[in-house]
């Protein structure tokens, strides 16, 4: 007979913790680390879904040092397609995680969409400085934070030096000498590229943002894509020089031709971001010794301007249901001693702490003979040009780039149409999506 | 199966079946199963499409009804009409080839003057076992002209073959997948249906004097015509779902496959990486109307006893 009793006690339970968790929230407004600070005692579970690797040793560490904590940390795919899934999971409203993985162009998308939480109340407002200006610029959208930067990318030039001498070759200062030592190189050998693309959304951004170009200007829902502006066309001038002359390998990154061909001396330099090294230790094992970092070229002889090219933030989705305890983990892992585990394991910081350490700054690389790359990619990292921003749908975009833009490495297409047809088809997308683009 | 108690056993075990208005329901037992099967699997996806297609999900301002707006959308999309060109334009020619090839093949081995015919026929069937996505892998190695067959071809001979892989040649080079893949399939469902056909009939035809390729055209030929109709259906159908080739070969040739090459890259890109779920929806609808037109204009016209 007692069980009749319980139903409606316990659907008193139920909404006494619901009045509970409200008010909880009503006085959650204004301080936040002490929330956090609890959260972390109280202890549970979450969910993180990431694909960085350092990140595991990490998550061993911390649930070490708060055995209250359980922390899941689950590969839900690779950049697009962790996106697919979490926006997926969102929009079905169940099995969403509670912090995940986001690179920085894609960031704004879940911003914009109120899909991932604001965490300046949860204490990520006093992280001002901590991090270096390209990560933090990124996760600053709208005047909110939308996420802690785990590591970033400024950008360099990875260059084999034992080629560029043996043809006689200078590292290039400028982008115009860049273009020579390509058809020096080529003239030299026909087999040797200057470097491999075959039209790469991420590469081709990045460059534009060195060049100082603001294709992307994003006030709210209010967007503008524009990509003849100075910086564009200074990136797709030169681009097509190379494009033109066949000076471009037509090879994609991230095959093992790709990696076979900077074994054998086929491709010459590669154009990417701090996080480089260890896929270069890795992969292409063969080139130890006659690898060499310089700082990427400039569009201004002189100039000492960068960019960022990847590099990723860990957000907490609007919907997960402990947001204090993901973010506290995502704190120890982008700004506490989760950082140095990850350092230890081969990343690249976005804290200013670390880029200015001496130890950090001093490592020599061993494949790049002894030579202290951190240097120049921490210069790089304070070189980074201010005032970019992705579009609140790159992610979309990037897809859509080789129809496009990637015409103009097949066909007699300038680089110059296929960027105004990219830029066709954003616009086109972003007005259907519900932003006021181009107008 | 006729014995005397049996329409008494049935009359009895009716009757619980039986309602007042005197309909059985017998039947709807029997199917039941299959029906409840049918309506989850085949019905409720498409009920749940043709409803998806009515709404727009944007990324800014949330999930609206449109009614047929998405329909007009697509009436007009140029990305959608140019797509469905292109796998028309390979419907036009890939499918005669290999349907041709495979004809040869079949009436060949069926001559019976072909020396070591169960070689031929199992070794000509074998591409169909391949997966489609190895054989698409291993003909993409073999296109490759930095490190594939082609590249070594070109690497011997000098730059002899084109590239098989740019935009104006990768349609061709998917059709010469298919119908590697294909031909042997096709080559069946024509072997087996010439087997059943009477050999008198072919001697009867000899006493007459008619020569092989007469023997071919009055006999073979009118006789399999029910499988030709159903392998063009089937190939029809198989050219108008174009896409595990050329998904695969995209991460190959990123710039001359887009996302948007055939109707179903087109719709798989739309919902995934455009978020345009409803949009995907309604551009599967129209798809799958067309298919089946053209597919039931052609089994009518195929079926048809006067030609």
């Amino acid at each position: 007979m007692t069980s009749t009793v319980r139903p409606p006690l316990r659907g008193l339970g139920t909404a006494a913790a619901l009045l509970l968790a409200l008010t909880a929230c009503g006085s959650g407004g204004g301080s936040s680390s002490g929330d956090v600070e609890s959260a972390l005692e109280e202890g549970g579970k979450i969910t993180v879904w990431a694909w960085e690797p350092t990140l595991e040793p990490v998550v061993e560490e911390f649930e070490k040092k708060h055995p209250n904590v359980e922390v899941d940390l689950v590969n839900a795919g690779t950049g697009p397609d962790q996106y697919s899934a979490l926006q997926n999971a969102i929009k079905a409203g169940s099995g969403i995680p509670d912090l995940a993985q986001l690179e920085y162009f894609a960031l704004s998308q879940f911003a914009v969409a109120e899909s991932v939480a604001d965490l300046s109340s949860l204490g990520a407002d006093d992280l001002d400085g901590t991090f270096s200006t390209g990560p933090w610029g990124s996760v600053n959208i709208e005047g909110g934070v939308y996420g802690l930067p785990m590591d970033s990318g400024p950008m360099a030039l990875f260059y084999n030096a034992d080629l560029f001498d043996e043809h006689g070759i200078e590292v290039p200062e400028t982008w115009d000498a860049y273009v020579e030592a390509a058809e020096k190189l080529q003239k030299a050998d026909s087999e040797a590229y200057i470097t491999a693309d075959t039209g790469e959304a991420g590469l081709a951004t990045s460059l534009i943002w060195q060049a100082g170009g603001e294709p992307y200007r994003v006030d709210g829902t209010d967007v503008t894509v524009d990509f003849t502006d100075e910086g564009s066309t200074r990136y797709a001038e030169t681009w097509q020089r190379l494009l033109e002359d066949d000076l471009l390998a037509p090879t994609n990154s991230w095959t093992d031709e790709w990696f076979q061909g900077m074994s054998d001396g086929s491709i010459a330099t590669v154009i990417a971001g701090a996080w480089m090294p260890a896929n270069l230790e890795s992969s292409v094992a063969d080139g130890a010794g006659s690898w060499r970092v310089a700082p990427l070229p400039q569009w201004e002889q002189g100039a000492a301007a960068s960019a960022e090219n990847g590099g990723s933030s860990l957000a907490v989705p609007e919907a997960g249901e402990n947001k204090e305890l993901a973010y506290a983990f995502a704190e120890y892992a982008a700004v506490g001693d989760g950082v140095d585990t990850r350092l230890d394991n081969g990343a690249f910081p976005a804290t200013t702490r670390h880029l200015e350490s001496e130890e950090f700054l001093s490592r020599e690389f061993d494949y790049f003979g002894g030579q202290q790359a951190n240097k120049v990619f921490a210069d790089s990292a304070s070189n980074v040009v201010e005032g970019w921003s992705y579009l609140p749908y790159q992610v979309y975009a990037n897809s859509v780039f080789n129809d496009t833009a990637g015409k103009a490495y097949v066909s007699d297409t300038t680089l110059a149409e296929g960027l105004a047809a990219w830029q066709k088809e954003t616009v086109q997308y972003g007005n259907q999506q519900g932003f006021t683009v181009n107008q | 199966m006729t014995t005397p108690a049996a329409p008494a056993t049935v009359a009895a075990a009716a009757s619980p079946w039986r309602l007042r208005s005197g309909r059985s329901w017998m039947g709807w037992a029997f199917i039941g199963p299959f029906m409840a099967v049918f309506a989850l699997v085949f019905l409720a996806p498409i009920a749940y499409s043709l409803y998806l297609s009515l709404f727009q999900d944007r990324l800014i301002g949330g999930n609206t009804f449109v009614g047929m707006d998405n329909y007009a959308q697509a009436l007009t999309d140029t990305q959608f009409w140019s797509a469905l060109s292109r796998v028309s334009l390979f419907l036009a020619i890939q499918v005669p080839i290999m349907l041709s090839i495979a004809l040869l093949v079949a009436l060949a081995i069926d001559s019976g003057r072909l020396y070591g015919r169960d070689f031929f026929r199992i070794s000509i069937f074998l591409p169909y076992a391949v997966p489609a996505v190895v054989a698409t892998l291993m003909w993409g190695f073999i296109y490759g002209n930095r490190f594939g067959l082609v590249g070594n071809i070109n690497d011997g001979l000098g730059p002899t073959v084109p590239d098989l892989l740019s935009p104006d040649l990768v349609l061709a080079s998917i059709g010469n997948i298919v119908t590697w893949e294909f031909v042997g399939y096709n080559m069946l469902i024509f072997y087996s249906a010439l087997r059943v056909v009477p050999h008198s009939l072919y001697e009867a035809a000899q006493i007459d004097g008619a020569g092989q390729f007469r023997i071919i055209t009055a006999i073979k030929l009118p006789a399999i015509r029910g499988a030709l109709v159903i392998a063009t259906i089937f190939s029809i159908i198989g050219s108008f779902q174009l896409f595990n080739e050329p998904s695969i070969l995209q991460k190959l040739a990123p710039n001359a496959i887009t996302t948007d090459f055939t109707p179903n890259l087109y719709t798989y890109s739309l919902a995934f990486s455009g978020q345009q779920h409803n949009y995907a929806a309604t551009v599967a609808i129209i798809m799958g109307l067309i298919t089946m037109v053209i597919a039931y204009a052609v089994q009518l016209r195929g079926m048809r006893k006067d030609v």
